[in-house]
């Protein structure tokens, strides 16, 4: 137990330090600390789900305090949180529907799924099975869930059947399932937000076509994996890469590019308007999406959005689902940006004289924010590692990603 | 882009795990500027921008990847263990105690020795900053320079940290110049505050650095042997005044110290005075320190809010609707703010209460005080636990101290200094120590509250207040005390200052120009500046004139007084031609001064002068150009002193004589004359004779020479 608070606390030390730079880095280091509370969590025998549930949320607390403005963080922590219910809820289901089987009695049908139900049984059936049962019917899982739908319970039931059959005394063997399965849907999170750039990038050639010009503002891995990829799809065409004032991540991002041998140009964040009309798409990665669909980006983005709106060029926004937050941008708990050191923008020593010096002299002063935020209104698509969604589709995504029990934590 | 990055940040810190990062953090300024609110609490515990200074201190130097800090405590050591404690870094900060110390020096040795009674402690390079340092630097980079340099220069132990600013009135420090070598950054001279006096050889070299716009940081990187040092020179005090200046002056043991420039995109600052309180905190509140800004919570401290134009709020601080919040300001957790308030560029603590219609301008208020309605107050520090009745008003400046009442109505004077301890009456020196007063044991002094207390009728704020007021100035910084005051610099005091500045930049570039190198080779820039400003031409002729004068007087060789000429030449963009005018001008001057009786005895004067700084003279007029223009300043200065008008042709038969102006210039200025107005005849009339003559000597040679020729 120490030995998890001492990871927490140094984790919180690194998010107040701002030492972790990235959505993705800061989502991945979040589950794996969780991880770890999760299987370091001692679990009593009645109302397993709630222990755990308190355990992650007391660390998710000081996580998010520690840097509210990363919102990956709070978005992860839910996600465990709701692996956490799906897998409590389809337990104790399967339980409750393995005791409807059982009296029926039903042999074929467990025999059938026997063989390859049980021991292949992993969270994520289990989950789309709860939801699939539980939930009002969403587009998206009628789409997806069709075709096993008839199976998926079966198999659910048979193992939980099987458990109950063989261990129904022992009731310590449930609890380890419990844990195992929350701590195997983790895992699968883990693997879902490392591979999301794969998962975008794929997409890639669906909308990037010959001879484009692409637009793109800041620096984002998943624009770079994006664009890469379909250039090695042999797709030709040419990216600008606005710079990104004042921290010129642009430069970064375009040297990348050319390493990769794409045609680059870097222009200046002014001249975004000018050059739009020679664009055929802006593509931008998202520091977070909210639940309206609007997006928070490198600052500048809002520019860019207006611009290419002005000129009917498609504004299309990368994001993993790590990404997504179920919150609104009008709280105004949420809506945060934050504002850097005023030395990227001017030279200390040579400003300090206008910095509050004679009484009579007036003050300079310097205002840089991180971040800018594009209302839904001006986003076309957003691609995720799910697909490509409009921007009022966002809010159903987050209802299949989080409990709205866990919205306010 | 992330992981990239990560890796970056994960590769540096091994590189320097090799060695464990030790720091010593000398948490007592062993000053008395910030009296009285240090009789009762350590300085680096005052909070700045409701943070204590040192947790700044700590912070960084915790993120700039240190393994081990030694606070060095000496007064009010309990409270100071206690806070670091209970602070976040209890696993990291080692304290170290003294009460005995009445110095850095002291500080230092008693380091020293203990660590032959613990093995464990400073083991190799140490950074050695002051509690009250406010920074965001990264040291990495600077720890690794200075071990490189070690390892090629055993002799190089210390590396300071140095900044370039723009106005040294910013933190109310002294003037600061430094000399540093351009190539390896060694630090040459230093001087703070004081007369500058540059060591010839420095002045000489062609390529040393010499500015006095930067500012020091008391951001050191120490080898063991500093340690050392200081043991072995028992004197040694102050860090600056005796180590750095022993060891450039004394030359000791050949031990060198290098300088690094701040990289202009980090902050360092360092607090001394109440002045550079009031700028870091702005500084701070203007995100300059950025990740140590209020909003985040990097000491364990509870977050504020950001909101529009740089107002920090608690999230549970009670503002009424019709108080106006102006920008810069800062309100901490648990305050309330009554109706009508005005608000602007202050910091408010914790748990303050403000009554209604209360003005707060420029001040910073710390926690649990309560101001009731109608106060004003300006520029003011306000401690915690003060009260200050209705309609009470503290001029800019005032100072009170912790737990001290104001009386209802009472005016508290500007710059006064108040506290419910009594100034203590003998002043021995400007270093008076702070931990004098904790050996008083801190039962005495809360006995005295009591008393005061119980007796508040004696008070000096009015008839229901509490507080003793002290003397206004400090013994030592009397005609500065505006300079080191929380008040932003009157508007007279700054025009009087920004004028003596401009006099003393007048002064000073006869020896050093602002920033640049100092070049004795006169050939690498050709002036373009032909007809230059008049004013600057005067200024340049009695520089000029001074550095002639010092140097006749010390009777200094040529070589010694050129580059001096040449670097004023440099500074003021002039041609060596003016050069030349303004040495014959000298010279003259000088003659003209010497006490005389006839116009003989000044031809004498004249002649003998011109005899010993002929070398000098001869350096600038080596073209015909230069030559001509001695001859016209020596035409102009006759016009202003009638006595030199009957020497005119004398003289200028004497340079002749002299190989300082040859016969073609003077030729030529005789035809240049000759198209002139009547009335600027005269000298040339009068020396018709002489240039007659020398025409005729030339035709003579010429002729001599077509003889041979033929």
């Amino acid at each position: 137990m120490p030995d998890v608070q001492s990871m927490v606390a140094e984790f919180v030390n690194k998010l107040r330090k701002r030492k972790i730079e990235g959505s993705q880095a800061t989502a991945k280091c979040t589950v794996e600390l969780l991880r770890s509370v999760i299987s370091h969590q001692r679990v009593p025998h009645a109302n397993q789900a709630a222990a755990l549930i308190d355990a992650v949320k007391a660390v998710g607390q000081q996580l998010v305090a520690a840097n509210p403005v990363e919102l990956a963080v709070g978005n992860v922590v839910r996600r465990v949180l709701h692996i956490i219910r799906e897998e409590d809820l389809s337990l104790t289901t399967a339980a409750m529907a393995g005791l409807d089987l059982l009296d029926a009695s039903d042999d074929d049908d467990i025999d059938n799924c026997k063989g390859i139900g049980y021991p292949a049984m992993s969270a994520a059936v289990v989950a789309a099975a709860a939801r699939s049962t539980l939930r009002p019917p969403s587009l998206q899982t009628l789409l997806e869930g069709t075709p096993e739908s008839a199976t998926v319970p079966y198999t659910s039931s048979s193992g939980a059947d099987s458990e109950s059959k063989s261990k129904s005394a022992d009731k310590s063997s449930l609890t380890r399932k419990l844990k195992h399965d929350v701590i195997e849907g983790v895992n699968q999170l883990i693997h879902e937000i490392s591979g999301c750039h794969e998962q975008i990038a794929e997409q890639a050639i669906e909308h990037i076509h010959q001879n484009e010009v692409i637009l793109t503002l800041g620096s984002s891995r998943t624009v770079l994996e994006f664009l890469c990829a379909a250039k090695e799809k042999k797709r030709s065409f040419r990216v600008f890469v606005a710079e990104g004032a004042p921290r010129y991540q642009g430069h970064l991002l375009a040297k990348e590019l050319v390493a990769r041998g794409l045609q680059t140009t870097v222009i200046t964040d002014s001249a975004v308007f000018a050059m739009i009309s020679r664009v055929n798409m802006v593509i931008i990665g998202a520091h977070a999406v909210m639940a309206n669909g609007g997006v928070i980006g490198p600052v500048g983005v809002n520019m860019a959005a207006l611009a290419a709106k002005k000129h009917a060029v498609p504004f299309v926004v990368l994001a993993g689902s790590h990404k997504l937050c179920p919150l609104y941008p009008h709280n105004p708990e949420v809506l945060l940006n934050e504002l850097r050191s005023p030395s990227e923008l001017l030279d200390f020593g040579e400003f300090s004289d206008c910095l509050d010096f004679g009484a009579g002299s007036g003050s300079l002063q310097v205002v840089n924010p991180t971040f800018d935020y594009v209302p839904p209104n001006l986003v076309s698509l957003f691609i995720t590692d799910t697909g490509g969604h409009n921007p009022s589709y966002m809010y159903r995504l987050i209802a299949d990603y989080y409990s709205a029990d866990d919205l306010v934590m | 882009m992330g992981a990239q990055k990560k890796k970056d940040a994960a590769r540096v810190p091994e590189d320097l795990s090799r060695q464990r990062l030790q720091a010593i953090v000398i948490a007592d300024s062993f000053t008395t500027r910030f009296r009285p609110l240090t009789l009762e609490r350590p300085k680096v515990l005052l909070p700045l921008v409701n943070i204590p200074m040192i947790d700044y201190t700590l912070a960084w130097l915790e993120s700039a990847g240190i393994d081990e800090i030694f606070v060095f405590c000496c007064a009010h050591s309990l409270q100071l263990i206690d806070h670091l404690k209970k602070s976040q870094w209890c696993s990291l900060v080692r304290t170290i105690v003294s009460h005995k110390s009445t110095s850095v020096g002291d500080a230092l040795r008693y380091i020293y020795e203990q660590q032959h009674t613990e093995t464990s402690q400073i083991q190799g390079d140490f950074v050695l900053v002051s509690g009250d340092t406010v920074s965001n630097m990264p040291l990495a980079e600077l720890i690794r320079e200075h071990r490189e340099r070690k390892k090629r220069d055993e002799k190089a132990i210390m590396t300071m940290v140095i900044k370039k600013q723009s106005s040294r009135l910013r933190i109310g420090s002294d003037q600061l110049f430094v000399a540093v070598d351009p190539l390896t950054k060694q630090l040459l001279y230093y001087n703070e505050g004081g007369e500058v006096c540059l060591d010839k050889s420095l002045v000489m070299d062609t390529s040393v650095l010499v500015c006095n716009d930067v500012q020091d940081c008391y951001i050191d990187i120490c080898s063991p042997e500093v340690l050392s040092l200081f043991e072995d020179n028992f004197d040694y005090q102050h860090l600056r005044r005796h180590f750095v200046k022993g060891l450039l002056v004394d030359d000791i043991m050949g031990y060198k110290i290098f300088t690094h420039e701040a990289h202009s995109s980090c902050y360092a600052s360092r607090i001394d005075n109440l002045r550079s309180y009031d700028t870091v905190s702005k500084d701070i509140i203007q995100r300059w320190t950025y990740p140590y800004v209020p909003d985040i919570s990097f000491s364990g401290n509870r977050p504020l809010k950001l909101g529009r134009r740089g107002m920090y709020r608690a999230s549970d601080a009670v503002q009424s609707r019709s108080a106006d919040i102006g920008a810069s300001t800062v309100i901490g957790y648990g305050t309330r703010i009554g109706d009508g308030g005005k608000i602007f560029n202050s910091v408010i603590g914790n748990g303050c209460s403000v009554g209604s219609n209360v003005v707060i301008q420029g001040s910073y208020i710390w926690n649990n005080v309560t101001i009731e309605d109608g106060c004003e107050i300006r520029n003011a520090i306000v401690c915690d636990g003060v009260k200050i009745r209705a309609g009470a008003v503290l001029l800019p400046g005032v100072v009170l101290s912790f737990n001290v009442v104001v009386g209802r109505d009472f005016v508290v004077p500007a710059y006064s200094k108040v506290s419910l301890l009594q100034q203590e009456i003998k002043e021995d020196s400007d270093e008076e120590l702070e931990c004098a007063d904790s050996s008083k044991g801190t039962a005495d002094l809360l006995s005295d509250v009591n008393n005061l207390q119980m007796e508040s009728k004696a008070s000096e704020l009015g008839p229901d207040g509490a507080g003793y007021i002290w003397e206004v100035c400090d013994s030592v910084h009397d005609e500065e005390w505006w300079k080191h005051s929380i008040v932003p610099i009157p508007m007279d005091k700054l025009a009087d200052i920004t004028q003596v500045m401009d006099d003393d930049d007048i002064e000073d570039e006869s020896v050093v120009p602002p920033r640049g190198e100092l070049k004795s080779d006169n050939d690498s820039i050709s002036t373009d500046a032909n007809d230059p400003n008049d004013d600057d031409y005067c200024y340049f002729q009695r520089e000029v004139r001074e550095t002639f004068l010092r140097a006749v007087e010390e009777d200094n060789n040529v070589d010694h007084v050129t580059p001096l000429i040449n670097s004023l030449r440099f500074s003021y963009n002039m041609a060596s031609a003016d050069c030349a005018g303004a040495i014959f001008y000298s010279m003259m001057r000088l003659a003209i001064d010497t006490p005389h009786s006839s116009t003989s005895e000044l031809y004498r004067n004249a002649t003998s002068i011109i005899n010993k700084s002929k070398g000098l003279l001869g350096f600038y007029v080596k073209q015909i150009d230069e030559q001509i223009e001695v001859i016209m300043k020596f035409e102009e200065m006759c016009e202003e002193t009638a006595e030199l008008v009957p020497l005119f042709a004398q003289i200028v038969h004497f340079l002749y004589d002299k190989d300082v102006v040859q016969e073609d210039a003077i030729l030529r200025w005789g035809e240049e004359k000759a198209g002139a107005d009547e009335s600027d005849k005269v000298y040339l009339n009068q020396c018709e004779a002489f240039i007659q003559w020398l025409k005729e000597a030339s035709e003579e040679e010429e002729d001599e020479e077509d003889e041979e020729d033929s």
